[in-house]
């Protein structure tokens, strides 16, 4: 029970404003896709536009195949998880979670029991004569689930239902909802301007910006091959170097800047545009010796300690902050401040990326 | 108290207490303690107030069941006292009133807490009240215009095609309940208007993604939900109408008796206070017994009102 869904050069106007921008993504039967931006980006319009709510002003979208234009949200086969769950506080757990039944003319044994059996799915037996005030957030969460899992829908869209959570809990229902997407082989469509979220959720993610999708592909390449700042700086950290590209040779290319010419990993499509030089935190290097390529003389300005890592912060000597982090595994020795080092990197670990793709 | 005296000052509390215990006392406690003693006395001539046959009695409440009339229900004819039957349609169409109310206020109110633009409401909201600018006997008698045989309602009608031959508006009842609904319509409109705007959007969005229909919508979620503002209009919807004289003496016809006419006749023009008195306290008494039982039977908690 699980449908592909597409859409196709999908816009959506909000009086002058357009809130999404030419969307196509498709995504497959059974999959986790996340839709990952910050807020205003449009990713809960693409959710509301899947789920019915609103109509794209433009283009299609199709689930299973089928046009959903016109189609009212009771009338499509997808389940919304809202933000704040919506549980229904004045009906007990059980009659939650089959509303769905009950509006369908289900009769109440079958709806009982089928109560039951989700409750047994999300982890919650005995909670269903219970109250939704009765329920930790954690609960509400497995409740919401589950109400929405009782339509059968083909389709899950979840709109940010972790960021109530504290931390533990977070990491916690991360596993759960991936379980249970698993188990129940439903599509899932996920919302979130949490990357750690997303990547550590899903099939493939999908980032966006001020409307538009930047783009799309499986956690790793967004991190490791992001196609633009925007994406690089979004899921995660980066030392940026301003500059100016030579010739492309294999992939890579010089990069002339105010440390002289550093070498990074290029697209070919990337030919042309104003670019920046960028290099993760836990790629740069630190060594007291001059590297051999993409060295910079640093000093040492503060050293952060952030449990699992180490986070050194230099400066160049026009001032320029670069970050390094260390793991805290006891291999590297943690720099003093004021040591003067060389801060580098692999030319294969660093990108000249373009700008973020936004209407011009 | 300590904390009333910390943050005014003494003399700035001692005055505020001094004016709420004089509004509670002069203008609430003592009238009715007053009017209430006075309902179980005789009326007497002046000379003997006091005197050996001015003692306390159930006697002017028993009034209400003097002079019974015939009438029939269903082609079964019964006899009832005239006072008692006035009160019983009073009450009557006292809930007409109130359920013409709710149901003309409860889509205005859905319509004003969740599709209207936020932006027109302040519009709306205005509509609403310019007619109370004007006094309440002015909105009666121009009701009793508009109403009237040879009317604007009537010639409007007539224009439309609507009907054939103009009706009479105000026979029986009908003007009453017309009048009333329109001046306490608002009273039930904005508990109502409460309760549902505090109903989060998502609940309604989450039914209708569920596949509710939309009638489904407003019988699981969103009346459920706006019970206690739905409770707190009747009850003043109900009470107002029932205790309302001007509008019956205005709107009523020659058919028409509200109770509270027959208790203004035992003060004005019987001036027999103290059987007035009594009946005074018997619409209260009986309204207030009403009024909670129709809570009991839909599970409303006065403490869910007053929110």
């Amino acid at each position: 029970m699980s449908a592909k869904i597409d859409l196709e050069n999908v816009s959506c106007d909000f009086g002058s404003f357009r809130a999404v921008d030419n969307a196509n993504v498709s995504i497959e039967p059974g999959e986790f896709f996340s839709f990952l931006g910050p807020s205003g980006c449009g990713k809960t319009t693409i959710l509301r536009m899947i789920s019915g709510f609103i109509e794209p002003t433009e283009g299609a979208i199709k689930i299973g195949g089928k046009d959903m234009r016109g189609q009212r949200p009771n009338q499509r086969p997808t389940a919304l998880i809202f933000q704040n769950l919506a549980l229904f506080p004045l009906m007990p757990i059980w009659e939650n979670i089959s509303f769905g039944l009950e509006v369908r003319g289900v009769d109440k044994a079958t709806r009982r029991k089928k109560a039951e059996e989700l409750l047994e799915l999300v982890d919650l037996k005995g909670a269903a004569d219970k109250m939704v005030s009765q329920l930790s957030g954690g609960q509400k969460q497995r409740v919401a689930i589950a109400r929405a899992l009782a339509v059968e829908p083909s389709v899950m869209l979840l709109d940010e239902p972790l960021s109530a959570l504290d931390l533990k809990l977070r990491q916690h229902m991360r596993a759960e909802l991936r379980a249970i997407q698993k188990r129940t082989g439903v599509t899932f469509i996920y919302i979130t301007h949490d990357q750690g979220e997303a990547l550590a959720m899903s099939d493939r993610v999908g980032v966006m910006s001020q409307g538009r999708i930047q783009q799309i592909a499986n956690p790793r390449d967004i991190y490791n091959a992001p196609i633009n700042g925007f994406v690089a700086g979004f899921v995660g950290e980066n030392n940026i170097f301003e500059g100016k590209s030579g010739a492309i040779a294999a992939g890579m290319a010089g990069f002339d800047t105010a440390y002289g010419t550093l070498r990074a990993r290029i697209n070919d499509d990337a030919k042309g545009k104003a670019l920046r030089l960028y290099v993760r935190p836990e790629h740069t290097l630190l060594s007291a010796a001059k590297a051999e390529e993409n060295s910079i003389p640093v000093t040492v300005s503060e050293v952060s300690f952030e449990g699992a890592f180490i986070s050194v912060l230099c400066h160049s000597d026009d001032g320029k902050l670069i970050v390094a982090e260390l793991r805290n595994d006891g291999s590297a020795t943690v720099p003093d401040i004021g040591t003067k080092l060389h801060a580098s990197f692999a030319a294969a670990r660093a990108a000249l990326l373009p700008d973020a793709n936004v209407r011009g | 108290m300590s904390d009333l005296i910390r943050r005014y000052g003494v003399t700035i509390t001692a005055l505020m207490c001094l004016l709420v215990a004089f509004w509670l006392v002069m203008l609430v406690i003592v009238p009715n303690i007053t009017l209430f003693e006075q309902s179980f006395r005789p009326y007497l001539p002046v000379v003997d107030v006091g005197g050996p046959k001015d003692v306390y009695s159930l006697g002017n409440y028993a009034k209400v069941f003097d002079g019974s009339i015939e009438r029939s229900f269903f082609g079964i004819p019964y006899m009832i006292p005239v006072h008692v039957m006035t009160f019983g349609l009073t009450i009557w169409y006292s809930i007409v009133v109130t359920v013409a109310c709710f149901a003309l206020a409860y889509p205005l109110a859905f319509f004003m807490a969740k599709i209207a633009n936020p932006k027109s409401l302040p519009t709306l909201l205005l509509l609403l009240f310019i007619p109370l600018w004007v006094s309440e006997v002015l909105r009666a008698f121009a009701w009793w215009i508009i109403l009237a045989f040879k009317g604007p309602l009537n010639a409007l009608l007539l224009a439309i095609g609507a009907i054939e031959a103009p009706v009479r508006w105000i026979v029986d009842y009908d003007g009453v309940v017309i009048g009333l609904t329109y001046t306490y319509v608002l009273f039930m409109l904005f508990p109502i208007y409460n309760a549902i705007a505090s109903l989060d959007t998502n609940q309604i969005e989450a039914a209708d993604d569920l596949g509710a229909p939309w009638w489904k919508i407003h019988l699981r979620i969103v009346l459920p939900h706006a019970k206690p503002g739905i409770a707190s209009g009747c009850v003043m919807v109900f009470m107002l109408s029932a205790g309302s004289l001007l509008v019956p003496s205005i709107l009523g016809s020659t058919t028409s008796q509200w109770f509270t006419q027959t208790i203004d006749q035992w003060f004005k023009d019987a001036l027999d206070w103290n059987t007035a008195s009594a009946y005074a306290f018997i619409l209260l008494l009986l309204c207030t017994i009403f009024v909670s039982i129709a809570l009991k039977v839909f599970k409303v908690k006065l403490s869910d009102i007053a929110k």
